[in-house]
């Protein structure tokens, strides 16, 4: 399946409602074979949208084209396209049961008896769910849910595999268990997905490539760390991650271009010795966080500024503190 | 402790087994036993397989019924669907009017399926300004049939829209991604879906075709269904046993009809009509 994975290509997809609604602009979108991106923006930004487009659940309107490999698939059906999905609802047949839900794209696909059992076993092992298989969908959890929709997905070994928000009706621990799990489960697959959430740790975590969406664009596309410590402006800035932000008429003595205002990231600002820093401000608000401080500042400028320190000091609500930010970790953004 | 609370819940249910009483079983008991004080004793309730007239008008019913609620179904849960997933100008307004027949009485069924397929009716001006023959259908079965379907259908589809409007769009997207063509969706997960609600109004339509009385009686068919027979004995013959036997047969097949449906589907359903 890795030796020759299915790259997708997207050329100038943009679509228009019946009722007019814009949901997406023109969209060019290059997804190498293999790899997993995620389509990260808030909600109504369009990435679902451009998921259902790959899918061919919705057509882009005319002059887009959609790609697998060297094939164009535009005019495809979902049916034909050979993608699998997984849906935020689960979307599990509540008439079958867990191995009838597995299996059913192969059914579909009229695979032999014998094949389809052993592919059923196979992908209910690979998702630890074999106890599983003659359960009803209404006596498992949550998270077995999502399992099991995976290993239906996956059964059919599709070109490329869709996951739309997948996580999100889940609570936070389990969350974060199945993200690792589904990292894992793509990196062993070497298949070509495309992961859409809102969810910006879910995004870092999971995404060789993050393409961060808003208003129907796409505003900037990079791995995890380019995106985080290059945002390309300070949408990109304020969805990934937390910034500070400090007018430049308050930023005398740093050596900084005047024109622009000080962005940093609340874990680049550094307590020091009282004076010695670059900003002096009074604390506001202390949250004790275990292995570190959450410190809200009032600095003089508009808003105040967040700061994350792994010292040991205590510093409480009405101290002064100096801050210094090291000069390369200042982010430029217009 | 337990024996304390025996007065209490007798008055609890006093109002319940007044009305029980009253209104289902003294009538019940009364129209059984009447049944039976016939000439021919318990042995009126054989009439039903012995008079070949009452086995026909049975026979006749039944079949009447089973073709109606099937016929209902399919259409239903077509236009049903369509509804629910096609919103257009004036849907809602559609939607309503086709409500409309659960307010007329079988009469107005009967006199509007006279003014379409009878002697002088649309269908037959029609096919005589093609053919040169004047279809007339409404005094035969397949008046019955068109009169019972046309009350029949707003019950069923009103059930089938709110089936279909809780269908999880998510599940047929699934389906389609694992390859499955239009007609497998439906069969795999459209129909599942909408089988309770299909049974539930299945039995609601095939119990009301049983009983239905104001269609057939003015269309005056030349088939006798069973309450027609009933209305026949009971007016025309003064043959109370026979009536009332008639009666709890009709009642009987409609209610193993109801409890069958209630099996299958796992819910209450309520005979109306």
């Amino acid at each position: 399946m890795s030796s020759n994975a299915t790259a997708v290509t997207l050329h100038k997809c943009a679509k228009t409602f019946e009722d007019g609604t814009r949901a997406l602009d023109p969209v060019d979108l290059a997804v190498e074979g293999g790899e997993t991106v995620v389509l990260l923006g808030p909600s109504g930004c369009g990435k679902t949208t451009l998921l259902r487009i790959v899918a061919g659940l919705e057509n882009p309107d005319k002059s887009g084209e959609v790609w697998f490999n060297n094939d164009d698939v535009t005019e495809l059906p979902i049916e034909k396209r050979n993608v699998g999905m997984v849906f935020q609802s689960y979307a599990l047949f509540p008439n079958m049961t867990v191995a009838e839900n597995v299996a059913y794209g192969l059914r579909v696909r009229k695979m032999s008896k014998p094949e389809i059992e052993a592919r059923v076993l196979e992908m209910l092992k690979m998702m630890r769910i074999t106890e599983l298989a003659n359960r009803n969908i209404d006596q498992l959890s949550g998270g077995q849910r999502q399992r099991v929709a995976l290993a239906r997905a996956i059964a059919v070994r599709p070109r490329v595999l869709l996951l739309d928000e997948p996580l999100t009706a889940l609570d936070a621990l389990l969350r974060e268990r199945l993200r690792v799990e589904i990292d894992s489960l793509l990196r062993s697959l070497a298949i070509t997905s495309i992961y859409v959430t809102h969810d910006q740790a879910e995004a870092m975590a999971l995404g060789d490539r993050i393409v961060v969406m808003s208003k129907g664009k796409i505003v900037q596309t990079g791995s995890p760390r380019e995106i985080y410590n290059n945002p390309k402006n300070s949408f990109v800035a304020d969805f990934i991650g937390t910034v500070n932000r400090i007018p430049s008429a308050m930023t005398d003595g740093i050596d900084t271009p005047k024109e622009h205002d000080l962005v940093f990231r609340p874990e680049d600002a550094e307590i020091v010795e009282k004076s010695s820093g670059q900003f002096n401000g009074k604390v506001v608000n202390s949250f004790f966080l275990g292995d570190r401080i959450r410190l809200i500042v009032d600095c003089g400028a508009p808003e105040y500024i967040t700061i994350e320190s792994f010292q040991r000091d205590v510093i409480e609500e009405g101290d002064e503190i100096s801050i210094r930010v090291h000069q390369d970790r200042f982010l430029e953004i217009n | 402790m337990i024996r304390r609370e025996y007065p209490r819940y007798f008055l609890l249910i006093l109002p319940a087994a007044i009305i029980f009483t009253t209104f289902f079983f003294v009538p019940m008991t009364r129209l059984a036993v009447v049944g039976a004080t016939g000439d021919e004793g318990v042995a009126s309730y054989l009439s039903i397989i012995q008079t070949p007239r009452h086995f026909e008008s049975m026979v006749a019913t039944v079949l009447l019924s089973i073709g109606v609620t099937a016929f209902a179904l399919v259409i239903s849960t077509i236009a049903g669907l369509f509804l629910v997933r096609n919103r257009f100008r004036g849907s809602e307004t559609l939607v309503s009017l086709l409500t409309f027949p659960l307010a007329f009485p079988g009469v107005v069924i009967g006199f509007m399926i006279i003014l379409l397929a009878g002697r002088q009716g649309l269908i037959g001006s029609i096919s005589n300004y093609l053919i040169g023959y004047k279809v007339v259908l409404a005094y035969s079965m397949w008046g019955l049939f068109l009169g019972y379907l046309y009350f029949s259908i707003p019950r069923v589809i009103l059930t089938i829209m709110a089936a279909a409007e809780k269908l999880d769009p998510a599940l047929e997207e699934a389906a389609q991604s694992l390859g499955a063509s239009s007609w497998e969706v439906i069969v795999d997960v459209i129909l599942p879906a909408l089988k309770p609600g299909l049974i539930a109004s299945g039995a609601i339509c095939f119990a009301t075709s049983m009983g239905a009385f104001g269609t057939a009686f003015t269309l005056a068919t030349n088939i006798d269904v069973l309450p027609m027979t009933i209305y026949t004995e009971f007016t025309l013959n003064a043959n109370f046993a026979g009536a009332a036997s008639l009666s709890i047969i009709l009642g009987i097949i409609t209610w193993i009809a109801l409890l069958l449906a209630r099996s299958l589907s796992g819910s209450t359903v309520a005979a109306s009509g």
